[in-house]
């Protein structure tokens, strides 16, 4: 079983395609048609009314009749009044099984939550603990807190986690001492219920000070992670921070903070936000990245305001015959990369919109720019553009065309954005491999490149096989009949 | 109604209707009329065990989904939400029941958990003033859940990212809580094996909870011979492949959910002559794919090379069997034919169903970009290249492929090299964020945290040796008749069920310097049986393993798994569970950062 490298190149080679190739595809399809055909040849026979089948009755969405998410439209669509079935129309549109995995209401709910910083939140942690029937327990939180007392006063740590788990409520406010709640404390984690744990967590983090309860918590790491995503999900941001600089976890202290920005919605507090980030103990790569969100949205937020105050006035041409589609605020980098080579192409490298700007700030490859560029420039079909961004002088004056992402890449990005023939041709013919030529050649129908790539090649019987694929009489078929009967080649085939 | 739930080697209809008699019990403590809201999430697996029907039954006169504001009107004495443990759940129910106290007579609440009930979420009722208005507040513990004879899940989306980000334990509490289940209805599992340290946890707690039933003696003849708990981070490279299952391609490309999948309509639009292709449907197409149906059931865990051929036969069996009308001539004769009819036409349905699903995964499978994917994948699991930037992954970032399709290949390049090297891992960073935003610094972040994306740390690529010391990866793959469960990836065999296929033949004893390897602890633990329910196995007679995947399976593991359990002289059956059924992209996605 030792295969060297050097074997498994080999092997590899030899059977790179092999593994999951449709080369029996014809065939295949043929089956596939076959049944097809089968199919369709039985519904004239056969009662085409799936509906009137003996077996399991479905609606046309598949919805089995009578499952519940089927029920919950047809019993909801009972209710009567003209309002509630407005109301019902937009329910339907959610109760549907594809929504399913995620949270289903279309309003951010968390951050409902989140909104309301309500201090000492789970003060009252140890009435709803409290161990009397559910029925008697009314709303008023006036009544006199002797009459939920808990009568057994004296389960130990082990008996209050215990019941707690079978969901039982009972009180924790008898725990005073550090040990006692210490005691709870380990219980709860050894019986691993995440419920019974949290709710002990917090009923420390209510009575005890902030120093001696991460102290704690240090040494009992199981406890300190179920903490941590406690806090996560209520929110308390500020507590986990301060969580994060006592355990000197300074990398997720950086990180959870950073994660705030992406609930701010407005454009300049999010930038004011990132300012704040900067600076923060992130990894060394991911300040740059950080230092460069910050940058974005500054410029972001200029080129925004700029060029709506350009849209609307309507006096620029670009944006008259282009209108924007969307703000460029928050989007990717080279996104707005390529919104500036669209809207801002010519601009001098002194304003904060031009391509070269941005390329420079950010340090983009060359690479990323020439494809991001030349995208947007055959979008407007500014052919010239495209033109100059290959042409390189040499010092002699002499020009040639240079293209760093291959030129293959320039071409499929061409016909992507339907560039004529002409121009497809020429830079067809600047591809290198001979192969990929003659392959892009034929699929984008550059014929004259196939052509005379052919005639290169002197290979006769290609070129035979191309003929049968032009149109009869056309200018191709006389250029190939040209070549073909020419006596200067001396064909190889 | 789920008689494909006894199908298999284990009666899992048993717990099925465990679950639905508790619910049945839940509903009679809230006498007279009801009315029921529901988490949204929750009407797909509650749909598994329960019908509309079963709920009417039992006064359910009226059903809505859980939304803000007011609840809809009922003229119903109670008013029961059933829901998941969450905040934000209880914000809106609150809404809903301080709306409805100042209208109308007064009505009963009631609030039913699942799986568990929450002393979070009951606090965040009180701190909203509205605890004290529900009379009933249980749990109702609905953990594993029968998708098929021999597969169950909990359909927990946040497992993974939960045990593994956050190491919090508290689905593994719940796993833990639904193998009691499990136990208490099929007997106590004599051997349990593990491997990872989620598994350890598991193990530890059912010892636990065992201790302390102590009480009451299972005296069940055990059903499962042995248990195998397996963490999904010691296998983190499978879910990054693609599935070339049928069924794991359905999931692929267009997500199976709660065993429905929902389809591009064009495909399945009546063909009727003159119609002119007016009145096309708009919404999907739903379909439930599940081993109730025959012919699903045949071809689902086959390569899915190998699924025309058995699609182009039925269809003759079919033409066949309705060619027979004409040579049936006596009454009898026709009445026999005609009493087949039924059968025949869902036989019919079915056969367009899944030939019109064929074609449409045909579409994407023989799509250049899918081969080439694929083609990178295969190498990266071979072993070839995995230490330098990929130009195929480039292009994706380049031409701005989803970032999810992105984010699985370099996971997959990083697991089959035992992480990137440094230069490496940064560039792929950099060009993602500066192509799909900044913002994702936290989602490679958690990529890194759950050891998905990594630098290579100690310089050694650990992969080869785990790659050849299981063979995972292997030569010559049959598709149509496989020989090997590497058929499922069409070269890759589950490193996952690897793991399986070998502790039960020849033993893990085998391996152990992989194992060392690989992530967490592996053990073993026996939960001893009174000597009257040892069970004396019969010459040939299988084993039967219950295998639980902790953060996920696949459907192509389960395929394998499925394969082993067929093979003559396989010598063990295998009964699948898991806390959610994900592929690399719905898994990729629960560990991405969204806002709040």
């Amino acid at each position: 079983m030792n295969r060297t490298k050097g074997d498994e190149e080999e092997y590899w080679n030899s059977s790179k395609f092999k593994a999951f190739t449709f080369d029996d595809e014809d065939d295949e399809l043929s089956q596939l048609k076959e049944s097809k055909r089968a199919v369709n040849s039985l519904r004239d026979f056969v009662d085409d009314d799936d509906d009137d089948d003996d077996l399991e009755r479905v609606s046309w969405s598949g919805e089995p009749v009578g499952s519940i998410s089927w029920s919950i439209k047809e019993t909801a669509s009972n209710s009567g009044s003209n309002h509630e079935c407005e109301q019902l129309k937009n329910r339907n549109s959610f109760s549907s099984y594809a929504q399913l995995p995620k949270p289903a209401s279309t309003y951010s709910l968390s951050s409902l939550f989140r909104g309301r910083t309500r201090p000492g939140s789970f003060q009252s942690l140890s009435d709803a603990l409290s161990d009397t029937p559910a029925k008697s327990y009314a709303p008023e939180l006036g009544r006199p807190k002797g009459e939920y007392r808990d009568y057994s006063n004296d389960w130990s740590p082990r008996d209050t986690v215990r019941r707690l788990r079978k969901g039982k409520v009972c009180s924790l406010e008898r725990f005073r001492s550090l040990q006692d709640k210490l005691q709870l404390l380990e219980e709860a984690v050894s019986m691993h219920d995440g419920n019974v744990i949290t709710a002990v967590l917090i009923f420390l983090k209510r009575t005890l000070s902030k120093e001696i309860l991460f102290r704690e918590l240090e040494v009992r790491q199981v406890a300190l992670r179920h903490l941590i995503h406690f806090l996560k999900e209520i929110g308390d941001q500020k507590l986990l921070l301060d969580l994060f600089r006592f355990l000197d976890r300074t990398e997720e202290l950086a990180l959870t903070h950073y994660r705030e920005h992406l609930n701010i919605q407005d454009p300049e507090k999010r930038k004011e936000f990132l300012k704040t980030c900067i600076g923060l103990p992130f990894s060394a790569e991911d300040s740059a990245h950080i230092q460069d969100h910050y940058t974005l949205l500054e410029r972001q937020i200029i080129i925004e305001a700029n060029d709506r105050h350009l849209e609307s006035a309507g006096q620029t041409e670009i944006f008259r015959k282009h209108p924007r589609k969307a703000s460029i605020l928050n989007m990717p980098l080279v996104t707005t990369l390529f919104y500036s080579c669209f809207y801002h192409y010519t601009e001098a490298e002194g304003t904060f919109s031009s391509p070269v700007n941005l390329k420079k700030t950010f340090k983009i490859p060359e690479k990323q720019y020439v494809l991001t560029a030349l995208a947007a420039r055959a979008k407007l079909r500014a052919w010239h553009d495209v033109d100059a961004l290959f042409t390189t002088k040499n010092w002699l004056g002499y020009t040639k065309k240079r293209a760093p992402i291959g030129f293959h890449r320039v071409v499929e990005i061409l016909h992507k954005n339907s560039a004529p023939v002409q121009i497809l041709q020429e830079y067809v013919n600047l591809v290198e491999d001979v192969d990929t030529k003659l392959n892009l050649a034929t699929k984008f129908k550059c014929h004259d490149v196939v052509i005379d790539t052919c005639r290169d090649l002197k290979d006769r019987q290609q070129l035979l096989v191309y003929r049968s694929k032009v149109d009869k009489g056309s200018a191709e078929e006389e250029k190939i009949d040209a070549i073909l009967n020419s006596s200067q080649i001396r064909w190889k085939n | 109604m789920a008689a494909h739930l006894s199908y298999g080697r284990v009666n899992l209809n048993v717990l099925r209707e465990a679950v639905r008699r508790e619910l049945r019990e839940f509903l009679d403590k809230c006498a007279g009329s009801k009315a029921i809201v529901w988490d949204e999430y929750l009407t797909g697996p509650f749909g598994l065990i329960a019908q509309y029907s079963l709920l009417k039954e039992h006064e359910v006169e009226k059903m809505f989904t859980l939304k803000g504001s007011r609840l809809p009107a009922a003229d119903v004495k109670n008013i029961i939400f059933v829901v998941r443990p969450r905040l934000e759940l209880m914000d809106i129910i609150a809404e809903n029941v301080l709306s409805e106290d100042r209208r109308g007579p007064a009505r009963d609440f009631h609030i039913l958990f699942v799986p568990r009930r929450s002393l979070l979420c009951e606090q965040r009722l009180k701190d909203l003033g509205v605890l004290g208005s529900f009379i009933h507040r249980e749990e109702y513990s609905l953990d594993l859940i029968p998708f098929d004879g021999d597969l169950l899940s909990m359909e927990s989306e946040g497992a993974f990212k939960e045990c593994y980000l956050e190491s919090d334990q508290t689905s593994l509490y719940h796993a833990a809580k639904g193998l009691m289940t499990l136990q208490a209805l099929y007997g106590t599992i004599p051997q349990i094996f593990g491997k990872g340290e989620c598994a350890r946890q598991v193990a530890n707690m059912m010892i636990r909870m065992k201790r302390e039933f102590t009480g009451s003696q299972n005296s069940i003849f055990p059903v499962f011979d042995n248990l195998l708990l397996l963490d999904r981070n010691v296998d983190l490279l499978t879910p990054l492949a693609t599935q070339l299952t049928y069924e794991g391609l359905i999931d692929e490309i267009y997500g199976i959910q709660n065993s429905y999948v929902k389809l591009p309509p064009e495909k399945f639009a009546p063909k009727k002559q003159g119609d002119g292709g007016k009145d096309l449907p708009t919404e999907a197409k739903k379909l439930q794919l599940n081993s109730a149906e025959e012919l699903y059931a045949e071809i689902r865990d086959k390569n899915f090379n190998a699924v025309g051929s058995v699609l182009s036969k039925k269809a003759k069996v079919i033409s066949a069997a309705f060619e027979e009308r004409h040579h049936a001539k006596t009454v009898g004769e026709i009445k026999q034919f005609v009493s087949q009819l039924p059968h025949m036409q869902a036989a019919r349905g079915s056969l367009a169903n899944h030939t019109s699903i064929a074609e449409l995964i045909k579409d994407v499978t023989t799509s250049e970009d899918f081969f080439d994917k694929l083609t990178v994948e295969q190498e990266f699991m071979s072993g070839i290249d995995t230490d330098k930037v990929n130009s195929y992954i480039e292009d994706c970032i380049a031409q701005k492929h989803p970032l999810i399709k992105v984010l699985r290949l370099v996971c997959l390049q990083s697991v089959c090299n035992s992480g990137l090297k440094q230069k490496v891992l940064d560039y792929y960073k950099r060009e993602i964020l500066q192509t799909y935003g900044y913002e994702h610094i936290l989602t490679l972040y958690n990529l890194e945290k759950a050891g998905l994306l990594k630098p290579q740390t100690g310089g050694r690529n650990t992969y080869p040796t785990v790659r050849k010391t299981l063979r995972l990866w292997m030569d010559d793959v049959n598709e149509q008749n496989p020989t090997d469960i590497s058929y499922v990836y069409s070269g890759y065999a589950p490193l996952s069920v690897r793991l399986a296929q070998l502790l039960s033949r020849p033993g893990w004893r085998s391996i152990e310097e992989v194992l060392r390897i690989l992530p967490g602890p592996h053990f073993e633990e026996r939960q001893p049986l009174p000597t009257g329910l040892q069970k004396k196995r019969q010459p040939g007679e299988n084993r039967v393993t219950l295998i639980f995947f902790l953060g996920g399976v696949t459907f192509a593991e389960i395929a394998a798994l499925r394969f082993l359990s067929q093979l003559e002289d396989g010598g063990t059956e295998y009964v699948i569970a898991t806390t959610k059924l994900i592929n690399g992209a719905s898994w990729i996605e629960s560990l991405m950062e969204k806002p709040f």
